[in-house]
C-alpha cells in the first residue's frame, strides 16, 4: 500500500512547479496556468488528508470540492481580465502592463 | 498498485514542467489537460471516484478549454514572440526549490508523515456519504450554498469584464 508520504511529497513538488510557473513566465495566461498547478497541488493534499486520517467523515472531499469552485470563478474572472486588457492594450506580457507604476 | 502511482507521479511531474517551460500556449495547455488526467487517476486511487469524475468534467471540459479559447483569442498570430521566461527565472527556480525543501522538511518532522490509508468501515458508499454531507443542515450545506453564491457572482463579474461595449451595441 502506497504511504501517505508519496501524495505529499508529490503534491509539494507540483505546488513548487506551479509556484515556479507563476514567478517565471511572462504572459499572463502562463501564469494563470501555473496558479491552476497549484490549486491541484492542495486538492490532491486534501483528498489524500481524507483517505488516510479519516474515511469517515466527508470534510476532505467537500473542501476539495470547494476548491473546485473556487478555481472555477477563479479561471473565470482572470480569464476575463487577461481578455479585457489585451483589447485595451494589445498585449498579454506581465512585464509590459505597468500602469500603475509610479 | 505502487507502479500505477509511480508511472502517474511521473506524469504529472513531467506534464508541469512542460507547462511551465513550454513557448507556444497552446502547448502548455494541453500539457496541462495531461496533468490534470494524471490528478484524477491519482483521486481515482484514493477512492475517490467522485472527485475523479468531477476533474475530469469541470477541469478538462471547462477549464482547460476556457484556457486555449483564451489564448486563441489574445494572439494574432499563432506565435510567441520573445522569451518565455522573465529575466529572473533562475530567482524564481531558487525560490521553488526552496519552497519545496521547506515543505519536504516540514513534512518529514510530521509524525503521521508515512502513515498507511485508514480503513473503509463495512458497507460504506463514499459517494452517498459525500451527496448527505453536502445537502445536510448538520454538515456543510451552508459552505456549499455560499460556493454556488461565489460561482454566480464570478461569471457575472467575468461577463462583465470580457463585454466589449464598442461591439456590443448593433444590436439596436
Amino acid at each position: 500500500m502506497i504511504p501517505l508520504s508519496w501524495y505529499l511529497i508529490l503534491s509539494a513538488a507540483l505546488f513548487s512547479i506551479g509556484l515556479f510557473g507563476v514567478l517565471a513566465r511572462r504572459n499572463a495566461i502562463a501564469i494563470l496556468l501555473g496558479v491552476e498547478l497549484m490549486l491541484n497541488a492542495v486538492n490532491i493534499n486534501l483528498v489524500a488528508f481524507w483517505r488516510y486520517l479519516d474515511p469517515v467523515q466527508m470534510t476532505g472531499q467537500v473542501f476539495a470540492i470547494i476548491v473546485f469552485a473556487v478555481a472555477a470563478a477563479e479561471v473565470a474572472v482572470g480569464l476575463a481580465l487577461v481578455i479585457s486588457v489585451y483589447r485595451n492594450r494589445k498585449t498579454v506580457v506581465a512585464d509590459e502592463l505597468d500602469m500603475m507604476k509610479w | 498498485m505502487t507502479i500505477l502511482f509511480l508511472i502517474t507521479a511521473v506524469v504529472i511531474l513531467a506534464s508541469a514542467i512542460m507547462v511551465v517551460t513550454s513557448r507556444n500556449l497552446v502547448h502548455a495547455a494541453l500539457w496541462l489537460v495531461a496533468a490534470l488526467f494524471g490528478v484524477a487517476v491519482l483521486y481515482a486511487l484514493l477512492n475517490a471516484g467522485f472527485i475523479a469524475v468531477v476533474q475530469v468534467v469541470i477541469y478538462i471540459g471547462a477549464i482547460a478549454i476556457l484556457f486555449i479559447f483564451a489564448v486563441m483569442l489574445t494572439r494574432r498570430e499563432m506565435r510567441d514572440k520573445g522569451p518565455g521566461l522573465n529575466k529572473n527565472w533562475w530567482a524564481s527556480a531558487l525560490v521553488s526549490l526552496l519552497v519545496f525543501g521547506g515543505l519536504a522538511y516540514l513534512l518529514s518532522s510530521w509524525s503521521g508523515f508515512s502513515q498507511a490509508s485508514a480503513a473503509f468501515p463495512s458497507g460504506f458508499d463514499a459517494v452517498s456519504a459525500l451527496g448527505d454531507a453536502l445537502i445536510s443542515p448538520d454538515a456543510f450545506v451552508l459552505p456549499f450554498e455560499v460556493a454556488s453564491v461565489l460561482l454566480v457572482a464570478a461569471l457575472v463579474g467575468a461577463v462583465y469584464i470580457a463585454f466589449n461595449p464598442r461591439s456590443g451595441d448593433n444590436r439596436k
